[in-house]
């Protein structure tokens, strides 16, 4: 098994070194993403039937790569084969909507050869099982998706955003460095089955869990370590920013339960305590950033933020149950955190893709240059809106299914005996809702402004609807959104093995309940049924529509709008994202951003036109990355005059740095 | 047999919540007026409106989408299905455990979400501030909504409705802080998300603070009947929910013989107008407050239901 994924993959590294000789060619891209696609399908193939065929015995495999005497270690188990599904599925969509969206690339050179890379080195990161071959897949896919985020790297903001990437991506890598030092011991037992077998002592793993989270949390995007992540991924071109948000933060959550759950072994209570805060911060802090965005592709990527944080919520009650040896609830949280990686991976694809064709068909990424789309592009509105809904958390679609099993496993913490969890999973709790409300509020925001309403600029009045791939690969999620909200039962089965190997117990098995209801604990205590819910809304609407029109009155007459009998013509009356988002700033901002809005008003008889305006501070960045980017600077500018030394002195400075360090050997114990 | 029995009792929840809306609505009004010292419109004037606004035609915006169109349609489904999964006067009906309180106020939420949306398809300012402000208020006033859920599951140990009802009628519950703290922050959530006084005025037109009417000022004919239809249901599905958590009893439980229904059905419709007479009563008695001191009030409701939860957390008797 594990062999025919490493070939997919070799496919992949081969499509890419072909790609750098013939990018310019005229259908390189027909090509490039044809091969993606096939690839893509075979892996996620091989991840579906790992997943649901094998349970106790993963595929091993060991190639002569790497490091002599280690070689490179491959495995695919339950927790790979599911991300392998999650990043293949995610791969394919992203190359069936660049087959038409590819075609708008005016710089294929910079994009054609990376892209294939990007894939490989995800599906490498989750098929490693030795830290060696972790951390160079992980590095690869840090620099191949680097690259892409600088294909258009004649804008100054790409260039910005780069060079933060580039900055957070390493010392991500340099954490997971030692993290994995620190687990392989001074023996250097860098295989994942010897540092399984090692018993880390509690101090170790405490350092290990804490380096874990700051490596793969940085790469996830977790609050204080996501600033570079709403540069980054917009930067990218859309199939790739969709790749990034919705595809490769998964990729590092995949590190982080695969460090944590897997490799340390039994938690400590307090570690839940971290995760926990830290995901509740996370997600609030995630929603709040994205509502006060009026750019499109940023506002999603902020909003990647906020469901990081949904998911190391569902992480964190994981490891709490599980320190405290409830199997069952363990196996519960993670099932609802590794559920949402899962559907965020699809409905944030669907959003990029979405923003995506937008941008093609208008050139516009600032929504208060958009509105009225949903008339000139209306299939794109409608996959849009369904991604809107779903990570909204409405049922019968698929986010409020994972958010409904993390609300049941919130209730079952009061039965953790800890005082510190007692006192802070109400809160946590309280976060998540907060961050869910939020999120719908940033999707009507986003939907509203963007895609109804009148039209603002001529941009958005000459746009017209996007190609037929990037609509089918947009249908099909959209598609999977729903059947994975009304069908629930069958995910959380297939996620079963995932638990078991992880936690050591799995939720209960779905699909014998009736009417293909969830049960997860029991069912006079709750059960929630996707399909009859929407099955009901399907036939009252259906009912509603059809006593109407049949018993009352179908007539329809087009006029003006009404308004309150003051219609102004022009579309700059509207709501804009701003304004629309003022009330929110005004209760939350005032804290959370110090916002103040100024208003600047002539005196009468003044012509000068009167001013608004807004100043929003970032507490995260002017806090705690500008006073170490400063100090940096300062350092550097000090460290400068060594530049200028003679030839004697540079010697003397290595003479004395050798008897320094002979010194420190000389005293070490 | 006892399936087809059980199927007629669920159709008779949908139809009921259906026809007992409007009347809700009416007698509410009905008694404001008469506390006003005013003679009001009939208990009946609310299907009056709506039949006349069914057969009238509808005067659409020139620019608006489809999605205007089958808004309403959505926000009375949503609306509906979750007004029938509220136990009204029998618990444990044919299909209560397809959505538990939290599935339900989640398919508020639906409502809500394509409401907003329809308030911002025409392009005007009205609809605007409309939807800004209601999801403002939705984004506290659900979190809230959450809140009390939490601290009732955790007392009944479950989240489906009819299970609570059941265990929150028997004895061994008695008099909790925790519980006098949800009944509070759910009776201000209620206000808050039904556009009730003090938070919205649900009978002016023209005023700047007005949220859910400047939402919904584009609308006409049937699609204004729907979603005055929908907005009923929603006054009803709380006032329901409150009488079926804090005020369980005359609720026939599953499988008590049939004639009792006919007592559970008196008891609702008893509850109904007691709801009414005092949301009634609240309205005449305080003033409308400004739309920004609408956050404070619903997060002190946030702060309650937080409250309540955290005491049922380090508490089990609490």
């Amino acid at each position: 098994m594990v062999l025919v994924a490493l070939g997919g993959t070799a496919a992949l590294m081969a499509t890419a070194a072909l790609a750098l000789t013939f990018a310019q060619a005229a259908r390189a891209r027909h090509l490039v993403y044809g091969v993606c696609l096939a690839t893509s399908l075979v892996l996620l193939a091989i991840g579906l039937i790992a997943l649901l065929g094998i349970h106790a015995n993963p595929s091993v495999t060991t190639l002569p790569l790497g490091i002599p005497w280690l070689g490179a270690h491959f495995r695919l188990d339950a927790l790979s084969a599911f991300f392998l599904v999650v990043v293949n599925l995610g791969g394919a969509a992203a190359s069936l909507f660049a087959l038409g969206y590819g075609r708008h690339e005016h710089a294929p050179r910079r994009v054609l050869p990376f892209y294939p890379a990007f894939l490989a080195g995800m599906n490498i990161v989750v098929l490693a099982d030795d830290a060696f071959t972790f951390l160079v897949s992980w590095e690869f896919m840090s620099l191949s998706s680097w690259a892409l985020v600088m294909a258009h790297h004649r804008i100054a903001d790409n260039v910005r955003a780069g060079y933060l990437y580039l900055i957070m991506a390493s010392f991500g890598t340099i954490t997971l460095l030692l993290t994995f030092g620190l687990l392989a011991g001074p023996d250097g037992g860098y295989a994942f089955d010897d540092i399984r077998a090692a018993h880390p002592s509690t101090t170790l793993a405490a350092s290990v869990l804490i380096l874990a989270l700051i490596g793969a949390g940085s790469k996830a995007g977790l609050v204080p370590l996501h600033v570079w992540l709403p540069l980054a991924h917009p930067a990218a071109p859309s199939h790739v920013s969709a790749l990034m948000s919705g595809v490769m933060t998964k990729v590092a959550v995949y590190g982080l339960v695969r460090i944590v759950f897997d490799l340390i072994g039994t938690p400590a209570w307090w570690w839940s305590m971290v995760v926990l805060a830290l995901g509740g911060v996370t997600a609030v802090m995630g929603v709040l950033y994205a509502l006060m965005q009026h750019d499109l592709k940023r506002l999603l990527a902020y909003h990647t933020v906020e469901n990081i944080g949904i998911i190391f919520i569902g992480l964190g009650l994981a490891l709490a149950f599980k320190a405290y040896g409830m199997a069952w609830a363990a196996a519960l949280a993670l099932t609802a955190g590794l559920l949402h990686v899962f559907n965020h991976s699809v409905f944030k694809s669907l959003l990029f893709f979405g923003a995506g064709a937008v941008l093609t068909s208008t050139g516009e990424r600032d929504m208060e240059h958009l509105g009225g789309l949903i008339h000139r592009m209306p299939q794109t509105a409608f996959v849009f809106l369904v991604g809107c809904a779903a990570i909204s958390a409405l049922p019968p679609l698929n986010g409020f299914v994972s958010e409904w099993l993390t609300f049941q496993a919130i209730l079952l913490s009061p039965q953790l005996p800890s005082w510190g969890l007692k006192l802070l999973v109400p809160a946590v709790g309280a976060l998540l809702a907060l961050s869910a409300t939020l999120a719908a509020a940033c999707f009507v925001k986003a939907f509203g402004v963007t895609f109804l309403g009148r039209v603002r600029t001529s941009a958005a009045e000459n746009a017209h609807e996007t190609d037929r791939f990037s609509l089918a690969a947009m249908f099909f999620l959209a598609a999977l959104c729903l059947v994975a909200g009304i069908l629930p039962g069958a995910f959380i089965d297939a996620l079963a093995p995932v638990a078991q190997g992880l936690v050591g117990d799995r939720m209960p098995v779905q699909s014998n309940v009736d009417w293909l209801s969830i049960v997860p604990i029991a069912e006079s205590r709750s059960s929630y049924n996707g399909l009859l819910v929407f099955v009901f809304m399907v036939l009252s609407g259906v009912l509603a529509a059809w006593a109407i029109h049949r018993l009352a009155s179908d007539k329809l007459r087009r006029a003006p709008p009404w308004d309150c009998g003051y219609p102004e013509a022009s579309p700059a009356t509207q709501y804009t994202a701003s304004s629309f988002a003022q009330p929110i700033r005004r209760v939350f901002g005032s804290v959370v951003f110090r916002a103040r809005e100024h208003v600047e008003m002539p005196s009468p008889g003044d012509t000068r036109p009167a001013r608004f305006t807004v100043e929003l501070h970032d507490l995260v960045w002017d806090t705690l990355y500008a006073p170490i980017a400063g100090g940096i600077g300062f350092a550097a500018d000090k460290l400068n005059h060594l530049q200028f030394l003679t030839i004697r002195q540079f010697l003397s400075l290595v003479f004395a740095a050798l008897v320094l360090l002979l010194l420190v050997l000389a005293i070490w114990p | 047999m006892a399936v087809i029995f059980d199927f007629a009792v669920q159709g008779a929840q949908m139809l009921l919540v259906l026809l007992l809306a409007p009347l809700l609505t009416g007698f509410t009004r009905k008694v404001k007026a008469r506390l006003l010292l005013r003679r009001g419109p009939a208990v009946i004037q609310p299907y009056r409106d709506l039949v006349r606004l069914m057969r009238k035609e509808v005067v659409l915006a020139e620019n608006a989408s489809w999605l205007f169109r089958v808004s309403p349609y959505l926000i009375f489904a949503a609306t509906w299905v979750a007004a029938s999964l509220v136990p009204t006067f029998r618990t444990g009906l044919l299909f209560s455990w397809s959505a538990d309180l939290i599935a339900i106020v989640a398919l508020l939420g639906s409502a809500r979400f394509f409401l907003a949306l329809a308030g911002l398809d025409v392009g005007t300012s009205f609809g605007g501030i409309g939807s800004s402000r209601e999801v403002m208020i939705a984004s506290l006033a659900e979190p809230a909504m959450i809140m009390i859920i939490f601290t009732l599951a955790l007392i009944a140990g479950s989240t489906q409705l009819s299970t609570m009802a059941g265990f929150l009628v028997s004895p061994e519950v008695g008099l909790r802080v925790s519980l006098g703290l949800a009944l509070l922050a759910l009776i201000m959530v209620a206000i808050a998300e039904n556009a009730r006084i003090p938070v919205d005025n649900p009978a002016t037109h023209l005023e700047l603070t007005m949220v859910h009417e400047a939402m919904v000022l584009e609308y006409s004919g049937r699609h204004l009947a729907l979603i005055e239809l929908s907005a009923s249901l929603k006054l009803l599905l709380y006032v329901s929910l409150i009488s079926c958590l804090f005020v369980p009893w005359g609720l026939v439980p599953p499988g008590a013989p049939n004639g009792l229904l006919v007592i559970g059905l008196l008891a609702y419709i008893a509850k109904l107008a007691i709801g009414g007479l005092l949301l009634a009563l609240f309205e005449t008695s305080i003033a409308k407050m400004r739309v920004f001191r609408v956050p404070e009030f619903l997060g002190a409701a946030l702060m309650l239901g937080l409250l309540a939860t955290l005491l049922r957390f380090v508490s089990r008797s609490m």
